[in-house]
């Protein structure tokens, strides 16, 4: 059977990777460059029997969208960084009460309204750390809509296999690009089902005990178990509790479950990185960039790699340092002034070889912006 | 079933001071769910932050115990998505009114079937007596050390403007007009406010000259009168209470009801 192919924005690639997920509740607030997901979402969710919601503000959409997953919706919310930064208050109740749900960071040039219609990746320290306190995130990226289809289905099974909360960053140019997406048969994509417990009415059923594999089986809200559920440290049964055994586990817990499965939770594409002299590493629409002219170069002979990482957070540092180890230069392309780059120093053997090519002024990163950095590292001139 | 089958004995000692208002509220809301006949599973109760927010971890039903003035959005999420559960909402004044009065007003437009009930001890308790959006003009706080300049909310006046559906005033002096208040509020399709006037001797009572908890409550009898009272006329400083609005208006959920028809239809 032949498969349908649709032209469509990132943003459109992203609701219909949620629509084939599993999404069943929307709860938004227009803000560019975003806004697209919540009105495909308003049209798509009442025919689908779904719910949509416009909140007053990005504050109340977060809390909208976990008090609908507790009912055992899976759930999303879109914005953009202005919003994003409201929504950290929530996002860390999700964290703390192990609540999944997707939230989409369509990012825009910041600080503060910076540039609603431009490009960047400035959010993707705040996706780490947005929310106060110490805690693990998940963040993920793509640089297409065909990748973005998938990788909001990924964002939706890691939400429901890990019961957090999955950051998925896009930028206003996946956003916003309209392109060809060829649309995954059901089946063809993995689709993880919220874990329900097992454990019958009548007896006693602990919210927060992880199985043996580290699962906390989830009871729907309105189902046979009532329990509480708090943004306090909490013990097996959601009760508040400050013993400091309690929290010392719940406080492990929460970083353990995400950071000891960073192999599980990564997503990387690789180009020609294997014999790469010069490799770069990039994420989101920057990678689009950074592959035209890893192409281009070879075709010429010249040994250029790219490394694009599709999971950020947690960041896979050895998977890094290995595919690093072999390059003589590294050039971290991104729209930041080098968020993704402390990283990779930190994870390579020598970061003195770690260079930053970057546009921060709104405008796309060209293959010419990178090429300058390229030229330097190999001793020519600009 | 009697009151302690509706609670979580894991949960108790609770957190509230002797003399504190709360525990009343606390019980006029499940004698009214006992009096209505609700089955606890079919109950959430959903709060933000402070004393008042307690209430939903003592209670046996599906509790959240979310952000500060954030429960009205949690509540949406919850009661969008499972209509057919009775959502409770305890609020203090702060919660309701300052950090989440833009929740309460928009939860009040929606006409989203939900029951708010503003406990209304005009200060900021768990904190330790910061002055309210519910604080009189003059009284004293930890905030407000030469008296409050700000003019406070009229609560009722406040949810009616924003369009609650169901709009009531009672205190914790009058308790079985509490529970009927209560019965009707929960009963009624649409978004309910109750507003409870509850006392805090420990941090209201203690900085205005009020320690006693019997005088506290003394004022509720003597500062209110019924609404539409002939006292009200000749004293128009008087607290009016009973239920000010009591109206059958489209409710959410139910809208939302139409949209998927209409989605459906389309298609």
């Amino acid at each position: 059977m032949k498969k349908e192919v649709v032209f469509v924005q990132g943003n459109e690639a992203c609701v219909r990777g949620a629509l084939y997920a599993g999404l069943g509740f929307f709860a938004g607030y227009p803000i560019t460059p975003s806004t697209e997901i919540a009105e495909l979402l308003s049209r798509r969710l009442p025919e689908t029997k779904g719910k949509f919601i416009q909140m007053e503000d990005e504050i109340s959409s977060m809390c909208a969208i976990v008090g609908a997953s507790l009912t055992g919706k899976k759930v999303m919310t879109a914005t953009s960084g202005p919003g994003f930064s409201l929504m950290q208050e929530a996002l860390g109740f999700a964290v703390m009460t192990e609540t999944p749900c997707v939230v989409v960071d369509v990012q825009r040039g910041g600080p503060s309204t910076g540039l609603p219609t431009s490009v960047s990746q400035g959010d993707v320290m705040q996706a780490r750390w947005g929310t106060h306190g110490d805690h693990a995130v998940i963040a993920l990226t793509a640089s297409n809509s065909q990748d973005v289809f998938a990788i909001t289905v990924e964002a939706f099974n890691l939400a429901e296999t890990f019961r957090t909360p999955v950051v998925l960053l896009l930028d206003e140019v996946v956003g916003h690009t309209r392109e060809k997406l060829v649309l995954p048969k059901a089946g063809e994509i993995n689709v993880v089902a919220r874990l329900k417990t097992s454990v019958p009415e009548g007896t006693d059923y602990h919210p927060y005990l992880p199985r043996d594999d580290g699962r906390l089986p989830m009871s729907d809200f309105g189902g046979v178990h009532r329990h509480n559920v708090t943004g306090l440290t909490h013990d097996m049964w959601g009760f508040p509790s400050s013993k400091p055994d309690i929290v010392y586990g719940l406080m492990h817990h929460l970083a353990d479950k995400i950071e000891t499965n960073v192999n599980e939770i990564t997503r990387v594409k690789e180009f020609f990185v294997d014999d790469a002299e010069c490799l770069l590493i990039s994420y989101g629409s920057a990678a689009r960039t950074a592959l035209h002219i890893v192409k281009n170069r070879r075709a010429r002979g010249e040994k250029l790699g790219l490394l694009e990482l599709q999971t950020l957070w947690p960041f896979p540092a050895k998977l890094v340092r290995e595919r690093c180890s072999s390059a003589n230069h590294i050039i971290v392309v991104e729209m930041n002034m080098g968020q993704i780059l402390g990283e990779v120093k930190k994870a390579v053997k020598n970061p003195d070889g770690v260079f930053l090519a970057n546009r921060i002024d709104g405008g796309f990163i060209t293959p010419s912006d990178v090429l300058n950095f390229i030229r330097i590292t190999q001793g020519k001139g600009m | 079933m009697a009151v302690k089958d509706y609670i979580r004995k894991r949960f108790f000692p609770h957190i509230w001071c002797p003399g504190c208002g709360h525990g009343t509220i606390m019980v006029a809301i499940i004698r009214a769910i006992e009096n209505l006949g609700l089955e606890k599973n079919n109950i959430a109760a959903i709060s933000g932050i402070g004393c008042s927010a307690r209430i939903s971890g003592y209670l046996d039903f599906h509790t959240l115990h979310t952000l500060h003035g954030r429960a009205l959005a949690f509540a949406t999420g919850v009661k969008l998505n499972k209509p057919e559960l009775t959502v409770i909402v305890p609020m203090g004044d702060g919660d309701a009114c300052a950090i989440g009065g833009n929740h309460f007003i928009h939860a009040a437009r929606r006409n989203i079937d939900v029951t708010a009930i503003i406990m209304n001890n005009s200060i900021y308790g768990m904190t330790g007596g910061q002055n309210s959006p519910l604080t009189g003009y003059g009284d004293f706080a930890t905030t407000a050390p030469f008296g409050n300049m700000d003019q406070p909310f009229d609560v009722v006046k406040l949810a009616t403007g924003a369009g609650a559906s169901f709009v009531a005033r009672t205190t914790t002096y009058h308790v079985n007009p509490m529970v009927k208040i209560l019965e009707k509020a929960i009963t009624h399709k649409g978004f309910s406010v109750v507003e409870i006037l509850s006392q805090c001797p420990t941090q209201f009572g203690r900085r205005n000259k009020i320690p006693s908890v019997v005088d506290m409550l003394n004022s509720y009898k003597t500062d209110t009168t019924p609404i539409g009272s002939k006292e009200k006329e000749n004293n128009p400083d008087l607290i009016e209470r009973g239920i000010f609005i009591q109206e059958e208006r489209p409710e959410y959920c139910a809208e939302y009801d139409k949209v998927m028809e209409r989605a459906s239809k389309e298609r």
